[in-house]
């Protein structure tokens, strides 16, 4: 490994040779390109503990009896992987590690605001993920990931107050990384970079920040009351203290809903990047598209009801809810129009970051367009608490946010690592996983509509062929996501050298060296034209 | 006037705006902190407006009010500390905030008081609650509410009192001057918005239904 640092020498002048190569060079490293390493690792380590937890469910729903585990066991099987994989992966996600090796880059600074607050904030993400490794070491916890009350705080013999803490810590690192962008967004742009020149990616970072700062104080001081209330029976949400469960509902959902948000914006940012780069075009309508984020962030708030439809809530608040719910699919359908109309003439080409940003237009408008039978009153009360609720928010969770995340990693990955990887390996990842995302969870729909209730580990007879079916495509997406680390690894061994910019795309951080030296860039860079100029540059050249 | 100047900014006027916009985006997060909290005071208010009503009068109006006037003038001696900090004199800037920090003690004795009160009269809730009648049980979550607004702002006058300290601490040797001292402005900010969340307090839970 060293052999190759020294020969080859854009990596001797970047940030990964010129900080130090000691372990503690990178746990006390305050370059936003080494946390976003930091980050990166260790979301992936808490992925592939999330889909253990997922492998394990599908493998028991093989069988209709579900043998494989016990019901409690299920539970807290369910709960590790919405836990892990809502806190521990997608928020963190693209913000953490994309956003944090990318906002410098891209507004042309050479740190965020608060270098420091940012290393903080990921230690802070991992004493919340040692909080719950020990969770589920010593037994798990089986309210599921929304930690119902009165459940959670008076029934629930499971670990709810480790889970709680876990989740309270990571919610601060979250907050401080949404503070730390908008501070650097507003102040430490280059010459010339003012706000409709900045990418679309730097945008949909604004936006989900500005969600994380507001949204994510009210989960952690709902989660601070469940804890209290389980130590010292303070009674606000337990009914036979005269407290109010469905008010606990409340305030996690006027998280949990923008929570939504928090996974989807930068992913949209970063489809918006691939798609103006694989079509070679400017992005059709970059005003809608900005105020369309900033928008869904807005709308976003005022949304939550949509949730509690059958929890006992006023139906004329179930009705405003309702109507603000598909008030909020206007600007998220603006958004894929203008990426359609951005691919229309444009010279498209296929490779792998195209490949996960067209997965994702696909995925993310099933997720959506089935977010609208949900948001709908009268078919909620059918569909609520079955598998349709299940495969709708994989499909904007996973098919969209996991996809763009991926593919945001390919096609960053030259700059962060300098080197190129197997462009037919990643294509045919990314194909296998659009193919495997909907054997595993097309089949859910049709199981919801049909009636099957989620959260259960046994189910009639008349429901195995889809569970099958569901289960094989599990598999199926294992592999592609097992994939990328095969020829990511091979890359970083023996791939040939990137260059500055692999994909002649446009946007600053294409213009510094690849991996970029420790500050960014060798000069201060001056903006003189918005983002996107691929025209211009073809009719130059 | 360099020396204050982080070296991924540009320059002073920058990294004070950085500094600045940082601190009022804290206070925004921290409004929503206290925030759920409020709005859970007011829903459950909503449904027991009598045993709320009986709870407010079981706390100790005049040990509030005091603690009130004690905070306020805190804040406007801690404004006069920044502005003789812009002035240049260095020394009674650094004794306007050590008083500062000293009235935040006495907030905090103030209070401790009034919960030592409480425990003799049996408020606490599952600690020692010795309340009966009718509104007993919504007075109790009257009284849950109470402690966890009340302890959280306490806390929150502990931590600036720490950091007012520090503050107090650095102008002594003369860190600051007319031409940086946005550590201070940012302890003034941060104490500031330990005033307001108790102006809400206040009327909140000692004020409503006292009279009634
Ligand atoms: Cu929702």
């Amino acid at each position: 490994m060293t052999d190759v640092f020294v020969r080859d020498s854009p990596l001797r002048r970047s940030y990964l040779w010129q900080g130090g190569h000691t372990l503690r060079s990178w746990l006390l490293s305050t370059d936003h390109k080494r946390i976003a390493l930091l980050y990166a690792a260790s979301i992936t380590l808490f992925f592939f503990l999330g889909a253990v937890a997922a492998a394990l469910m599908r493998l028991t729903l093989i069988d209709p009896q579900g043998r494989l585990m016990s019901a409690e066991t299920y539970n807290k099987t369910f709960t590790f992987h919405g836990v892990v994989m809502v806190w521990f992966f997608l928020i963190p996600s693209i913000p953490a590690t994309l956003g944090n090796f990318l906002v410098p880059l891209m507004v042309g600074a050479r740190d965020l605001a608060f270098p420091r607050l940012n290393l903080f904030s990921w230690y802070l993400y991992m004493v919340g993920g040692l909080f719950t490794i020990a969770c589920l070491l010593l037994g798990g916890v089986d309210t599921g990931w929304t930690f119902y009350t009165p459940f959670s705080t008076m029934f629930s013999d499971s670990h709810v107050i480790l889970a709680v803490v876990g989740v309270f810590v990571v919610g601060f690192s979250s907050i401080l990384t949404g503070l730390n962008f908008i501070v650097t967004i507003h102040t430490m742009r280059a010459p010339g970079m003012h706000w409709y020149r900045l990418p679309l990616f730097i945008w949909g970072i604004y936006a989900t920040s500005i969600v994380m700062m507001l949204a994510t104080p009210v989960l952690a001081m709902t989660l601070c009351l469940i804890g209290l209330e389980r130590l010292f029976g303070v009674g606000i949400f337990d009914p036979s203290l005269g407290g109010d469960p469905v008010l606990f509902q409340h305030f996690f959902w006027f998280y949990s809903h923008p929570a939504v948000y928090i996974m989807i914006l930068p992913a949209m940012g970063v489809v918006s990047e691939l798609i103006c780069c694989g079509a070679r075009r400017r992005i059709f309508g970059y005003r809608f598209m900005t105020w369309s984020l900033l928008g869904i962030a807005f709308i976003g708030f005022l949304v939550w009801g949509h949730h509690m439809f059958v929890a006992g809530q006023s139906m004329y608040a179930s009705m405003a809810f309702s109507i603000l719910s598909f008030i909020v699919a206007v600007p998220s359908a603006i958004k894929v129009f203008n990426w359609v109309s951005t691919l229309y003439r444009g010279t498209i080409d296929f490779h792998a970051p195209m490949l996960y940003a067209l997965g994702f237009i696909g995925l993310f408008m099933l997720g959506g367009l089935t977010g609208l039978f949900l948001a709908a009153v009268a078919l909620d009360v059918n569909l609520t608490d079955t598998y349709f609720v299940v495969a709708h928010f994989h499909y904007i969770m996973v098919g969209g946010s996991v996809m763009a995340y991926l593919g945001g990693i390919h096609f960053w990955w030259p700059k962060i690592t300098g080197r190129l990887y197997s462009e037919r390996m990643a294509q045919l990842a990314a194909v296998l996983m659009f193919i495997g995302f909907n054997l595993t969870f097309f089949p859910q729909y049709l199981l919801g509509y049909m009636g099957m209730p989620r959260r259960y580990h046994q189910y009639p007879p008349q429901f195995h062929a889809l569970n099958v079916l569901s289960s094989i495509g599990a598999v199926v997406l294992a592999i592609s996501y097992l994939m990328p680390l095969f020829y990511f690894a091979r890359s970083l061994r023996s791939g040939a050298s990137a260059g500055p910019n692999p994909w002649q795309a446009a946007g600053l951080e294409w213009m510094t060296s690849s991996p970029p030296p420790e500050h960014n860039f060798v000069e201060t860079p001056v903006v003189t034209e918005g983002p996107y100029a691929y025209h211009e540059h073809e009719e130059q050249a | 006037m360099n020396a204050h100047l982080a070296e991924h900014f540009d320059d002073p006027p920058q990294q004070k705006e950085a500094a600045m916009l940082g601190m009022w985006a804290f206070i925004a997060t921290e409004v929503l902190f206290f925030g759920v909290l409020l709005a859970a005071y007011i829903v459950c208010r909503w449904r027991f407006p009598a045993g709320f009503a009986d709870g407010s009068r079981h706390t100790d109006l005049l040990l509030g009010s005091i603690e009130t006037a004690v905070l306020l003038a805190s804040g406007c001696i801690m404004a006069v500390g920044l502005r003789e900090i812009q002035l240049a004199k260095q020394r009674s800037a650094c004794l306007a905030i050590v008083i500062t920090a000293a009235l935040g003690v006495a907030f905090l004795v103030l209070h401790g008081m009034e919960y030592v009160d409480e425990y003799h009269e049996g408020l606490i809730p599952t600690v020692r609650y010795l309340q009966n009648g009718t509104d007993a049980d919504s007075m109790e979550v009257f009284f849950c509410l109470y402690y966890v607004i009340t302890g959280l702002h306490s806390l929150h006058v502990l931590i600036g009192v720490v950091l007012l300290l520090v503050i107090a601490e650095r102008t002594r040797r003369g860190h600051f001057s007319p031409h940086y001292y946005t550590p201070l402005e940012i302890a003034g900010l941060y104490w500031s918005l330990v005033d307001i969340v108790w102006i809400f307090v206040y009327p909140g839970i000692y004020l409503a239904g006292h009279s009634a």
